[in-house]
């Protein structure tokens, strides 16, 4: 049964989800439920963000939730094998496939293979109720301090998503791909929720994909929070292929303990609106954290960066690398704010964000940020617009090479620098043959998926 | 805490040598604000209907306005009831020549060595010296005269040249451009103005000083430039205060128009009273500062030196209108003890080709917190826009904070702007390099933070750019024992 | 006028130099050699006052004077100069800024009048001279883009300008090239007198055909392990440091 109710602001949204309390509830342990209305009361207070918040100076997600759509707060059985729907068009990649379905936990998960002993992978709500002392005390530790208005709509009606759980020492050598597909039979606003914990000295890898299987309407709003205990190794990517008119809304919570090692890299390569938070807690001396991300946009796509980094502590390094590559009339926005706290000494924190507008009507908007209250530190960031290298590009062409296919070769080097970061071989040359074609505008960037995700 | 740290931590701060007050008798109205007093202001300057008018739309608009709230800037509620609006040092009547200005006035201004007796003046710096923000005297009239160039108070200006400050007054910082230039433009009371005629270039340096001295008082002084046709001209503008307790607002608006090919720079040394090493007293310094490159080929370039004032707030700012126009911005803010300094620029590019560069370096020492927050647009319009933003923050001890919140918004393909920022401390190595030829370590930060700002120093007209080197030292010292 | 008693220093807790002795007397030439770690260069930067370097026994006197309760900057007004291994950059600072702070200082230690500019840029066309320096170098900002040997001259530069009593060169010839290492050489040859005392820190003896030493001590493990005359050096350099390590 789903349940449709319409509305268009944030009181109706309000409503919506109070009037409809007890089903929500449902199913879940009560921890999860006395945060909803806390988060609800949060989320009330601040409303849907326009750009008159600070923090969405240039992503107005009003619209956003002007259209109508259908909520799913219970799981809904699907009528036929999502298995057969959705086959991944990367070749050979080799990984533990688990699927979810709008925000749920796919029931018909085809087994996964042989995981080391005391790994625990599967859908939240049912970790919830089978071992609820793994989730219980981190259970909004993270997304539960901030005051972001999306990551409190989604604690206030979250119910299932992932669960990983890495026992300490142990390490998960072959990826886990969570495939997250939107396919619905109407418009459809999805909540997810999503922990991993990695116990001290353990290690693991995600590669998490974001796919619309049709053209209706979706706005995803996906929620991760991470734990990453003493000397832990977490590789996090992020692939994101929406069609144009949807909309995702990621926030992804990490904390990190002494010596712990985050990667995150944040590929978007087709979506409507994606706004992507990731907020990174640096809590013990010489954890590091590497965040890249690389989009590419076009048509009327708008792709917003929002990433915040706390040096909490002594001793940590910090790296962050995003660029955009913007065509036709999309526009990207990135924020990389690095705070480096009082007495966090022998902080070194990096950023950089390189942007290229191909066309006339993109746009891009940029806002990195430092904000140091200790002296001992080395911090630098740095941000570009429209710049190509060149000297590099005088080199090529005195070396024979055609100017078009010089600025070429330059742009995919630019993009490279951030898709060579990404260490599953498969899924880089994948990613790699797709940017280059999509930069020789050769091809939209679905079209040799199973779908075309292009809105018709 | 190493032995750096222990000399970064022994804050003794040095006293503001500025900090005397003159005994003038002056013309002073009662405290408060609304729109009898912002009348009476006007009245007082037997203003035209059309200025009145101008500060009665501002006044109201400024009602509707709410004070910034913005991170990392914490700006107490300041009870506009509490402050007087209007303050004059007291004249009888019209003055002829030097031999008639007040003996005393003409000793506070010996005293800041701003000698306003033109055969003391050497250097050829035309000078207007605003106190209270009434124009005092305004020195070389008649040489600038000869090449039609006027340079007098905004008051004489209102009465002498009506069709120019009408036609400009608001045009780069319109009366509800911001709640500090809205106030600015309801109860402003003087200050400069200056047009450079077509084809001109100004000899000499000209020169503003302003000075805050009775107290309770707000300063609200309004400069107005304007280079017409390939003129060139290069302002100069000093302030300071005298030492009290109480906090004292500075809510100044700069228009700058810079027509074809005309250029126009523009340097501050700031240094009004910043409050003692507790943060008591001190100005608030909100300043409005902008201005149009509306010719192709024209430049306007800003550079600054803030030292002083309990809060800065300002962003010298260019919109480059015409095509091939420049904006400039280059700036050092110090601060030490409990001041705060949020400052940068805004470069609005419209015009094609047009270019903007900033180069920015705060010091942060004490207990206080230096800002850069600035913004570089690129309309759709704007090919080949081209920027470049170096901003570099440098901490002495750990107590500071420096924080940097660029701003990048581009909306054409051709633009291409990079921004660079770096932060970092004195390092241990460069001051034991500096020991060990014999130079002590105050002086080796003196001299490691002059060099730091020396990009910036070196755009500064020679005797300022001592004056500001010298300042530099001063600030820091008692911050390093 | 230098006598190093017993010398012990640590860095960071760690023990590097482990009770050292060398006695200087004016108009002498020391040299202290040893293989990489040996503790050389913690030495060097012991005598100058670094901070990082703490001394945890015996004692360093200087003309008398107790050399361990003076600043790094009283040290060089009493006239021991440090010519550094990696001359640090100082952006922004003019060398002839720097230098006329740093003379003027040691003038106002001897009780002299500080020099006016124009005294100050005639001392430094005469000091040029010894180091065969270019103008370009004292234009720039102390120690900015300059390659390696350009460094390496500006130290003796320096040491020419503020013409001290005990200069210490540490791997003064690292990074030079032949020319320039006899440069430097003839640099230091030329400030030499009979009051005045040098200590040559280096890992080669290269450097040590052009400044002749009167002693020559091989340090290792943070100890001097041989003392004699200048046919040590030599010694080394044919029988290599493993003589020495094998020895001790």
């Amino acid at each position: 049964m789903i349940e449709t109710i319409k509305y268009t602001a944030t009181e109706e949204l309000a409503d919506l989800f109070t009037q409809n309390r007890e089903i929500y509830n449902e199913g879940c342990p009560d921890f999860m439920n006395r945060k909803r209305s806390e988060a609800l009361d949060k989320f009330v207070k601040t409303g849907i963000p326009s750009r008159k918040n600070e923090n969405y100076k240039y992503t107005d997600l009003r619209p956003v939730f002007q259209n109508d759509f259908t909520v799913l707060p219970r799981y809904v059985q699907q009528q036929i094998d999502l298995h057969e729907l959705f086959h991944c068009d990367v070749p050979q990649l080799n990984t533990h496939l688990v699927l979810l379905i709008n925000g749920w936990y796919y029931g018909h998960n085809r087994k996964i293979g042989q995981l080391p002993n005391g790994v625990v992978l599967g859908s939240l709500n049912h970790v919830c109720r089978e071992h609820p002392h793994l989730i219980e005390k981190a259970y909004n530790q993270l997304a539960g301090i901030s005051d972001d208005p999306i990551a409190n709509l989604n604690t206030t009606m979250a119910k299932d998503g992932l669960f990983l759980y890495v026992p300490d020492d142990v390490k998960i050598d072959k990826p886990i791909q969570i495939v997250n597909l939107l396919y619905a039979k109407e418009n459809t606003f999805a909540v997810q929720r999503n922990m991993f914990v990695l116990g001290k000295n353990s290690e693991a890898t995600i590669v998490f994909c974001d796919h619309t299987l049709n053209h209706n309407y979706y706005i995803l709003n996906n929620l991760s929070e991470c734990f990453l205990e003493e000397d832990s190794k977490f590789n996090f990517y992020a692939v994101q292929n929406m069609h144009n008119g949807a909309v995702n809304n990621t926030h992804f919570f990490a904390d990190l303990k002494e010596r712990s090692t985050l990667h995150t890299n944040t590929l978007t390569l087709n979506g409507g609106l994606v706004r992507n938070n990731i907020n990174v807690k640096l809590n013990g001396e010489y954890a590091h954290a590497d965040l890249n991300g690389l989009t590419l946009a076009d048509e009327k796509q708008h792709i917003d960066n929002f990433i915040t980094i706390d040096h909490r502590v002594p001793n940590c390094t910090s790296n962050q690398l995003y660029k955009n590559i913007l065509d036709n009339k999309a526009s990207g926005a990135f924020s990389g704010r690095i705070h480096v706290l009082r007495d966090a000494q022998k902080t070194e924190a990096y950023q950089r964000n390189n942007n290229v507008l191909l066309s006339e009507t993109a746009e891009m908007n940029t806002k990195p940020q430092l904000i140091i209250d200790a002296d001992d530190v080395r911090c630098s960031h740095g941000a570009t617009v429209g710049r190509i290298d060149e000297d590099a590009l005088f080199y090529l062409r005195t070396r024979g090479i055609g100017e078009k296919e010089a600025r070429l070769m330059i742009m995919f080097a630019f993009a490279d620098e951030v898709l060579s970061q990404v260490n599953i071989k498969v899924l880089r040359q994948r990613l790699e043959e797709l940017v280059n074609r999509r930069l020789r505008g050769e091809l939209g960037p679905c079209q040799t998926c199973s779908f075309n995700f292009r809105k018709p | 805490m190493t032995e750096q740290d222990k000399i970064l931590d022994t804050v003794t701060k040095q006293e503001y040598k500025y900090g005397f007050v003159t005994d003038i008798e002056s013309d002073t109205i009662e405290k408060g604000l609304n729109e009898e007093v912002v009348r009476l202001i006007s009245a007082k300057k037997q203003e035209p209907q059309w200025l009145l008018d101008f500060r009665l739309k501002a006044y109201r608009k400024w009602l509707e306005m709410k004070s910034p709230n913005w991170a990392y800037l914490k700006i107490p509620s300041i009870d506009f009831q509490d402050i007087i609006y209007y303050s004059a040092p007291k004249q009888k009547k019209q003055l002829n020549s030097l031999d008639e200005v007040d003996p005393e006035l003409l000793e506070t201004f010996n005293k800041l060595g701003i000698p306003l007796e033109e055969q003391k003046h050497l250097a050829g710096v035309a000078v207007d010296a605003v106190m209270d923000s009434v124009s005092v005297k305004t020195t070389f009239k008649e040489t600038l005269a000869e090449r039609g160039i006027i340079f007098c108070s905004f008051s004489e200006a209102v009465r002498e040249y009506p069709d120019l400050v009408k036609k400009y007054l608001g045009n780069a910082v319109p009366y509800a451009d911001n709640y500090f230039a809205a106030l600015n433009s309801a109860v402003f009371s003087d200050g400069s103005f200056c047009y450079i005629p077509k084809g001109v270039r100004c000899p000499m340096e000209l020169s503003t000083y302003f000075r805050i001295n009775a107290a309770n008082t707000g300063q609200f002084e309004r400069t107005l430039i304007v280079a017409d046709d390939d003129s060139y001209v290069s302002y100069l503008e000093g302030c300071t205060a005298p030492q009290r307790d109480e906090n004292q607002l500075h809510a100044a608006v700069v228009e700058i128009i810079a027509l074809e090919r005309a250029e126009v720079k523009y340097s501050t040394v700031q240094n009004w009273y910043p409050g003692d090493k507790n943060g008591k007293g001190g100005i608030y310094n909100f300043v409005t500062k902008r201005g149009i490159c509306r010719g192709d080929f024209s430049k306007i370039s800003w550079t600054q030196v803030e030292t002083g004032s309990a809060i800065t707030w300002k962003y010298p700012s260019c919109v480059m209108l015409g095509d091939h126009s420049t904006g400039e911005f280059y700036s050092v803010a110090l601060t030490n003890n409990h001041q705060q300094a949020d400052t940068g620029t805004k470069m609005i590019h419209i015009g094609k080709n047009t270019r903007s560069l900033i180069v920015s370096k705060g010091i942060s020492a004490g207990v206080s917190n230096n800002s850069y927050r600035g913004l570089v647009k690129v309309a759709s319009r704007a090919d080949k826009a081209r920027n470049f933003s170096q901003c570099d923050s440098l901490l002495l001890g750990d107590k500071c904070g420096a924080h940097t919140f660029p701003y990048i918004e581009c909306s054409n393909k051709t633009a291409i702007l990079e921004h660079e920022a770096t932060t970092s401390k004195i390092s241990e190595d460069q001051i034991f390099y500096c020991n060990q030829r014999g130079i002590g370590t105050e002086d080796a930060i003196g001299m490691i933070v002059n060099g730091y700002a020396r990009e910036v120093l070196n755009k500064l007209p020679m005797e300022f750019a001592v004056e500001a080197q010298k300042l530099l030292q001063i600030s820091l010292e008692g911050s390093v024992g | 006028m230098l006598q190093i008693k017993n010398l012990h220093a640590s860095v960071d807790g760690k023990e590097i130099l482990k009770g050292i002795s060398i006695d200087v007397k004016p108009g002498e030439i020391h040299a202290i050699m040893g293989p990489n770690g040996s503790g050389k260069s913690t030495l060097a930067n012991v005598l100058a006052g670094h901070e990082k370097y703490e001394v945890t026994e015996g004692e360093i006197f200087f003309e008398g004077e107790n050399l361990l309760e003076l600043a790094a900057e009283e040290r060089a007004r009493n006239g021991i100069f440090l010519s550094f291994q990696y001359p640090i950059e100082i952006p922004g600072v003019s060398m002839v800024n720097f230098l006329k702070t740093a003379v003027n200082e040691h003038r106002k230690h001897k009780g002299l009048e500080p020099l006016t500019a124009s005294q100050f840029l005639k001392l430094m066309e005469e000091k040029k001279k010894v180091v065969e320096i270019s103008s370009q170098l004292t234009n720039r900002s102390v120690n900015e883009g300059f390659s390696g040997g350009e460094k390496k001259r500006n130290e003796i530069f320096q040491m020419a300008m503020l013409e001290p009593k005990l200069a210490i060169l540490d791997e003064t010839d690292s990074g030079l090239d032949i020319d320039a290492l006899r440069i430097v050489a003839k640099g230091v040859n030329t400030l030499k007198s009979p009051h005045n005392a040098t200590i040559v820190v280096t890992h080669y003896q290269r450097l040590l055909e052009y400044i002749v030493p009167d002693y020559v001590h091989v340090l290792y493990n943070g100890k001097i392990v041989k003392s004699a005359g200048k046919e040590l050096a030599l010694e080394l350099e044919k029988k290599g440091y493993d003589w020495i390590k094998n020895e001790s």
